[in-house]
């Protein structure tokens, strides 16, 4: 296939969402978690909740920050790649997109100077609810950004009118099918990745033996998060998997690898698929395991990708293989938080060596497994944007060369690469300074305020 | 019959756009202004001065964007593909930006890029939507419903030299923002750069009456046919009240008359613009109603932007309030 505008534009919106998407991955999880620490802090004034809020929003900031530059730039590629899109699904996506900005990013943007800045300016409840409003914001960015997602996956509540999408009920249109299932599957997956970065880096000050007792209420209170929101994630996903049958048959035939409709249907564990022959090689096969999992029968039928026509199959390759990296990551997970409550509960958690060893390692895995399951869920959405309705190659913008999406590819590429490890690097340097005593802060603003010194002197006063 | 919405969004719109333009103008203006500043401690207290506001400043940005596909989308459809490298540009400069406010590193050849990338990024983006605004003006090839120029028709004289005009205007909003929110010897360096920015600026306002009535018979014949210019003529004439109202104030000791002058000169030529290309929103090929999205479109997002609206002007005004006098010396919040 020769490098056309389609393709580019498709590998463009790829390269630049899934950075995007790393960053609401920690920020909405990690969002929340600030807020139950400055809640805590509010309601027992202990400084211990005050040193480690301080620490998690230095490294908030940078990652809101990166979250919000590369925000910025999404809802413009369906404006500049996917023009032909947007002229036909914008009077139904577009106040989804809408109601994103006007409640969740305003909500963020404005509190999020509060909560980063104003911790002298402001009294401490005050604080609190700038946190709090900044986690509810991520969270609405999740639910409309999702709804508008869900939406092109599972489209109804629409009239196709000269080609066009006209809304006809708002109601389904913001709860598709699919929706709910992937609201909860994927803000959960979002906690759980926060929750093993916050255990990981908790881990590694312990082992450096820096801010310990901070360090320890970090790994304890991830812990004891993830026993309960791992098993969940795992039967949110198996529902999950299960509306996908009833509304994207096909998909889920990729993500099985299956060609061939059976029944009785294994479970296909590994393979090579092959797409132009339509075959898995050298599959490895559980007999009737498939049906089990899938229809929750013994003998339930899958169709295979050949009930399709050829122009109608997404590739499966990659979804068949991103499906497996995520789900193998969610078996590790949940063998690293039953391990971590053992140990716990035998009260040998902190002289564990090998299991501090073993959080750090698995502190990125979120990360991997979040961009997993969108491949597996926008890969296996092809040929189409809007599920059988609009084509991707029909919902490109027409003025495009493949030397214009080339050009922009390549800055994006260039600019990210930057961006991206540079900030990484930021954020690892300010793990490494670690958590911090309360020190009174020089007043940032100084005139306009002639009370403001005195409130600072009587909360440095009370905290001592 | 439905009730015609389209009046209430372009109105709700254009306040959008104009918010953002003197708002993100002003931290555009202040990232300018910024490579010029004398002074690491200068440079820091700018720097100070809008980093608690500059991402609510931006999210309209997104608004406005996000709006037009919301109430306009045949418009963003059209006009977004046609000016392809300038938002790329914008974009991009707008990453660099972004970042630098948080990556305040004290490596000082690895703070000298940031500082470079913050100054530099403000300014590619100040151009490019000057750019984008330029194109706007100049118009767009279009067949059917799609735009069909190439991505390379904004290389052109005008959108250009709007480019160049726009950067002049958000410095001198930036100056404007400089005066209120410091003192001293910076204080007095923003007024000088204000001046500067402020006869560019005048330049640039007149050149362009002058060129697009020259290039557009339409927008020729809105202005000078009788009883138009005289309808119209307040247009021009406030304009020039407000332009000597900023000059003396630049000059005198008023700290918030700079900025309110510089927002006064964008207002009156906002208006300008509006006149002239009235109802296009493609000019020269869709008017407002044309573009329009669905009633139901507009109706559904129309309560909710009725109800939020306010909610989120006040506590944009609260964030303000909390970060309201002087801008003292210090290094932030790491
Ligand atoms: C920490 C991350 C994480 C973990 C451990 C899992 N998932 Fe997941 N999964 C996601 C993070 C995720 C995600 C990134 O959030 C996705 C992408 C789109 C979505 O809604 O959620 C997703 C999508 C997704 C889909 C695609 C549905 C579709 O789009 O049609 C299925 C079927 C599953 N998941 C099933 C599972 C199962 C059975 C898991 C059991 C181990 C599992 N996931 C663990
Ligand atoms: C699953 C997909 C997505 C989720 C959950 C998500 C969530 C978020 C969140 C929580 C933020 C706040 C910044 C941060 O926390 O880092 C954010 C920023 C942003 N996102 Fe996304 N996003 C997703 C995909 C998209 C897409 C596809 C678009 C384009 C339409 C988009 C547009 C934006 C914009 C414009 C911002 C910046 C907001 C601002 O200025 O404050 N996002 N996103
Ligand atoms: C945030 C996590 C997401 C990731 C990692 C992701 C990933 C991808 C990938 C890899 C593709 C290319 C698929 C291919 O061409 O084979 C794609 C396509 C696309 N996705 Fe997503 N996506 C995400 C969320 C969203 C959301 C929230 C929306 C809508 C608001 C969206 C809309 C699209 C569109 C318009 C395309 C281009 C057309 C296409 O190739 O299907 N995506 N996405």
């Amino acid at each position: 296939m020769a490098l056309d505008p389609v393709l580019l534009s498709r590998l463009q919106w790829a390269w630049v969402i899934a950075w995007h998407i790393l960053l609401p991955a920690f920020t909405v999880g990690l969002a929340s978690y600030i807020a139950v620490l400055e809640g805590l802090y509010f309601f027992t004034g202990r400084d211990i909740w005050f040193r480690i809020s301080g620490f998690w929003t230095r490294i908030f900031a940078v990652s809101f920050g990166m979250g919000v530059v590369s925000g910025v730039i999404m809802p413009f590629q369906f404006g500049t790649n996917w023009s032909r899109f947007t002229d036909a699904t914008a009077d139904v996506i577009s106040p989804l997109l809408a109601y994103e900005g006007l409640m969740a990013f305003f909500l963020e943007a404005s509190f999020l100077g509060v909560l980063l800045f104003g911790r002298w300016l402001v009294p401490t409840w005050a604080h609190f609810f700038a946190a709090l409003m900044v986690a509810f914001g991520t969270l609405l960015s999740s639910f409309w950004i999702l709804a508008t997602n869900s939406w092109m996956q599972t489209p109804a509540g629409y009239q196709l009118v000269d080609g066009r999408f006209e809304p006809v009920d708002w109601f389904a249109i913001v709860f598709s099918p699919s929706f709910p299932y992937r609201f909860m599957h994927n803000v959960n997956a979002f906690y759980i990745t926060t929750a093993f970065v916050v255990m990981g880096v908790g881990a590694w000050l312990i082992r450096r033996e820096r801010a310990v007792e901070d360090a320890r209420m970090m790994v304890r209170m991830a812990l004891d998060l993830l026993i309960i929101i791992v098993p969940l994630q795992i039967f949110l996903g198996d529902q999950h998997g299960l509306n996908t049958l009833e509304y994207q048959p096909a998909k889920l035939a990729a993500i099985e690898g299956r060609y061939d409709t059976a029944r009785p249907t294994p479970l296909t564990l590994f393979g090579i698929p092959d797409d132009d022959a339509a075959t898995m090689r050298y599959a490895i096969e559980i007999p009737d395991l498939g049906s089990l999992i899938l229809t929750h029968s013994w003998n339930g039928t899958i169709k295979g990708l050949k009930e399709w026509p050829a122009d109608q199959r997404p590739p499966v390759a990659p979804p068949f293989f991103a499906f497996r990296v995520m789900v193998g990551i969610g078996v590790i997970m949940l063998l690293v938080a039953i391990a971590g409550q053992f140990l716990k509960l035998r009260g040998r958690l902190w002289d564990s060596a090998w299991f501090l060893l073993l959080c750090r390692w698995t502190a990125p895995l979120g990360f991997i497994a979040v961009i997993a399951g969108w491949v597996t869920t926008e890969v296996g959405r092809q040929p189409w944007t809007v599920y059988g309705l609009l084509r991707t190659a029909d919902s490109v913008s027409p003025s495009l060369t493949s030397a214009d999406v080339t050009a922009s590819l390549l800055l994006y590429v260039a600019v990210y690469l930057i961006m991206f490890p540079t900030g990484i690097a930021f954020m690892a340097g300010l793990v490494r300074r670690g958590p911090r005593e309360p020190e009174p802060q020089p007043q940032l603003i100084e005139s306009g305020r002639p009370n403001q010194p005195f409130e600072n002197a009587a909360r440095i006063a009370a905290q001592s | 019959m439905v009730l015609d919405l389209v009046p209430l969004w372009t109105a709700l719109l254009a306040l959008a756009v104009f918010y953002y333009v003197v708002f993100d103008g002003f931290d555009l203006g202040v990232g300018m202004l910024y490579g010029l500043m004398p002074g690491e401690a200068a440079r820091r207290i700018a720097m100070s001065s809008i980093a608690p506001i500059w991402d609510g400043n931006e999210t309209w940005l997104v608004f406005g964007g996000i709006g037009l596909m919301a109430a306009f989308p045949l418009a963003f459809a059209i006009i977004i593909p046609a000016v392809y490298f300038p938002i790329l540009m914008m974009l991009l400069a707008l990453v660099f930006r972004g970042v630098a406010f948080e990556f305040r590193f004290k490596h000082p050849a690895v703070r000298r890029f940031w500082d470079g990338a913050f100054c530099g990024g403000s300014l590619v983006a100040t151009f490019a939507q000057g750019v984008v605004l330029g194109a706007f003006i100049q118009g767009f090839k279009v067949e059917g419903r799609h735009f069909a120029g190439t991505s390379f028709d904004w290389v052109a004289p005008f959108p250009l030299a709007i480019g160049l005009a726009l950067m002049f205007g958000y410095g001198l909003l930036g100056a404007g923002w400089l005066i209120l929110k410091t003192e001293g010897d910076l204080q007095r360096w923003a007024r000088r750069a204000g001046q500067v920015c402020l006869i560019a600026v005048l330049a640039a306002i007149l050149a362009v009456s002058l060129w697009t009535p020259e290039t557009h018979a339409d927008i020729a014949r809105r202005w000078f046919s009788w009883p138009d210019i005289a309808l119209l003529a307040p247009v021009p004439i406030i304009t020039a009240l407000i332009a000597g109202g900023e000059w003396y104030a630049l000059r005198s000791r008023h700290e918030l008359l700079p900025f309110l002058g510089a927002v006064g000169l964008f207002l009156m030529s906002f208006i300008g613009i509006a006149i002239s290309l009235w109802p296009m929103i493609v000019p020269y090929h869709y008017t407002l109603w044309q573009a329009a999205s669905s009633p139901s479109t507009q109706a559904f997002l129309l309560i909710g932007t009725l109800l939020l609206l306010p909610v989120i002007l006040m506590y944009t005004a609260w964030s303000y309030w909390v970060f309201r006098g002087k801008v003292g010396d210090s290094a932030g919040y790491h």
